[in-house]
């Protein structure tokens, strides 16, 4: 690879950043519109058009907020902590494509941060490591309700990452690769054929338990209700950042909306089919056949166009988790642990098993 | 030797002795997690990326969670961390030094094998690969450890265990 093209690949990058960011923002406004439209309500309405410019208020307002550490706290973890929960958050959206190539002549710009080839494993490994922004964080403001929240956030993400993991795997036993860009190319049909079979070759289709199993995990990897347990106000004030304040609190709530993020992305890429559409070749024929644009620029629309259905798969499983977050109550403590190791990772395996049968008896591929 | 391989063997370094001198175990903790960070980048520059992922997964995102967690609950710090007499001190560091006298001896003259870049495949820490290896000529120890592990499970759960009629806190 030539360094012009890294450079594009540095941009695209950035751009992943940003984006992540800004969605992250204008989820804690879709977060209130979706409450208050569930529960019958206007919702912020006063800053800006329909409340547009409510996060820059709330953002204002954080920054100008008292920054409080408490009596007896280890300050430099208490600072640390919010950091990593922040740089965890934001570190895993960098493999995930979100759509083809764009071609310039004879440049071409990948729309994914970073392709490796062990892309799935990345994003397990840092989705892993998100727990320490929690964990250092609640031990750090040496209160017993935030240690306490820290505590379960440990258990409660082990517990989950392994039926997670294991969902993966029958994913995985079937794609044959690690990397989220073949998983994604392999879930379409190339050329003709049926239509609507564009679809059925997502991976939802092909694996329905392997997908509850892993958005279930999604919930309580990301700390959403129903399993929001570390920041359970009714037992622990507020959990883990019971003492925190300021922009440092900001910094948790943007990540686990960051977090939101990336597992509705990395669920389009392995269940929905990620950046493909259906009728897509069609259209792609329609463009190069019935119009004059160039080959260059059929090709980029179809690829943008791609891109379009990536982001309307995340938007729509964003909605998703904030339906479930204002419909269902929160579990009890132990009714989650059982959850976890006595339905999910039986499930998970039970899922393996019969994915590996149908592979060897080429029902499925 | 890259300058990357240099900073990383450094930052190693440094972490490693900040695991060991560290006051606080919690800080103690970090650094070791940050060493595990630094060894993962030594693999991907030996381009064994499966490797370093795992290493990531399973020992900084499980193994070093749980310790986390241990300590966290036992609440040590400085204060309540019990003192050694010198003596015990004095012998550790004899002890240690000894060790480190050992490996510098037995290292010393070795060389770098080094490899053949006519038949080196650069591929070989790929996953793929390295799940042809050790599925295939490795099938047995492979199974072998995965039968070991399976019992310290077992064994670690029936430690566990509550016996009947124990009370449940």
């Amino acid at each position: 690879m030539t360094l012009p093209a890294l450079g594009w690949q540095g941009l695209v990058v950035l751009a992943t950043f940003g984006i992540s960011l800004l969605i992250a923002t204008y989820c804690t406004y879709a977060e209130r519109v979706i409450a208050a439209f569930l529960q019958d309500r206007v919702g912020p309405d006063r800053a800006g058009p329909f409340g547009l410019l409510q996060p820059l208020a709330d953002a204002v307002k954080l920054f100008t907020k008292e920054e409080f550490f408490p009596a007896g706290a280890n300050r430099a973890l208490f600072v640390f902590g919010p950091c990593l929960a922040m740089i965890t958050a934001l570190m895993s959206s960098a493999v995930i494509p979100f759509g083809g190539f764009l071609q310039f002549g004879d440049t071409q710009i990948h729309l994914q941060g970073i392709e490796i080839n062990v892309g799935m494993l990345y994003v397990f490994g840092i989705v892993s490591l998100g727990v320490y922004g929690i964990m250092i964080g609640g031990w750090a403001s040496n209160n017993k309700f935030s240690l306490l929240g820290a505590i379960r956030a440990a258990s409660q993400n082990i517990s989950y990452e392994l039926a997670m993991g294991l969902a993966l795997i029958a994913v995985l036993m079937m794609s044959g690769t690690l990397s989220l860009r073949e998983i994604t190319l392999q879930q379409t049909h190339v050329g003709g054929g049926w239509h609507l079979s564009d679809i059925f070759t997502w991976n939802v289709f092909k694996q329905p338990l392997g997908f509850v199993i892993f958005i279930v995990c999604a919930f309580a990897e990301t700390n959403r209700t129903p399993f929001d347990l570390p920041e359970c106000e009714t037992e622990l004030i507020g959990g883990y950042h019971t003492e925190y304040s300021s922009m440092k609190m900001g910094l948790y709530l943007f990540a686990e909306y960051v977090n939101v993020f990336v597992a509705t992305a990395v669920m389009s890429v392995l269940y929905f089919g990620g950046f493909n559409y259906p009728f897509q070749y069609e259209f792609l024929d329609f463009l190069t056949n019935k119009t004059s644009l160039s080959a260059d620029w059929a090709h980029n629309i179809f690829v943008l166009m791609g891109v379009v259905a990536m982001f309307a798969k995340i938007f729509t499983g964003i909605f998703f988790f904030m339906w479930v977050r204002w419909t269902l109550p929160r579990f009890r403590y132990d009714q989650l642990m059982r959850l976890g190791w006595t339905i999910l990772i039986p499930l998970a395996i039970f899922n393996i098993l019969l994915t590996g049968g149908l592979i060897t008896f080429g029902v499925i591929q | 030797m890259s300058p990357l391989f240099l900073f990383l063997s450094f930052v190693a370094l440094l972490s490693a002795l900040g695991v060991v001198l560290a006051k606080n175990p919690v800080h103690s903790v970090l650094f070791l997690i940050l060493t595990f960070f630094t060894l993962s980048g030594h693999y991907l520059l030996l381009n064994a990326q499966f490797l370093a992922a795992v290493n990531i997964i399973v020992y900084a995102g499980a193994i070093m969670v749980l310790f986390l967690f241990v300590i966290m609950f036992l609440n040590l710090n400085e204060e309540t961390e019990p003192h050694k007499p010198a003596l015990a001190k004095f012998a550790a560091a004899i002890a240690g030094g000894s060790l480190l006298l050992i490996l510098v001896a037995a290292l010393r003259n070795v060389s770098p094998a080094g490899y053949d870049p006519a038949n080196f495949d650069s591929q070989i820490g790929m996953v793929d690969k390295l799940g042809m290896v050790l599925f295939r000529d490795y099938a047995l120890p492979f199974e072998l450890a995965s039968i070991l592990l399976l019992a310290a499970m077992v064994g670690s759960v029936m430690l566990g265990k509550r016996e009947t009629g124990e009370r449940n806190f």
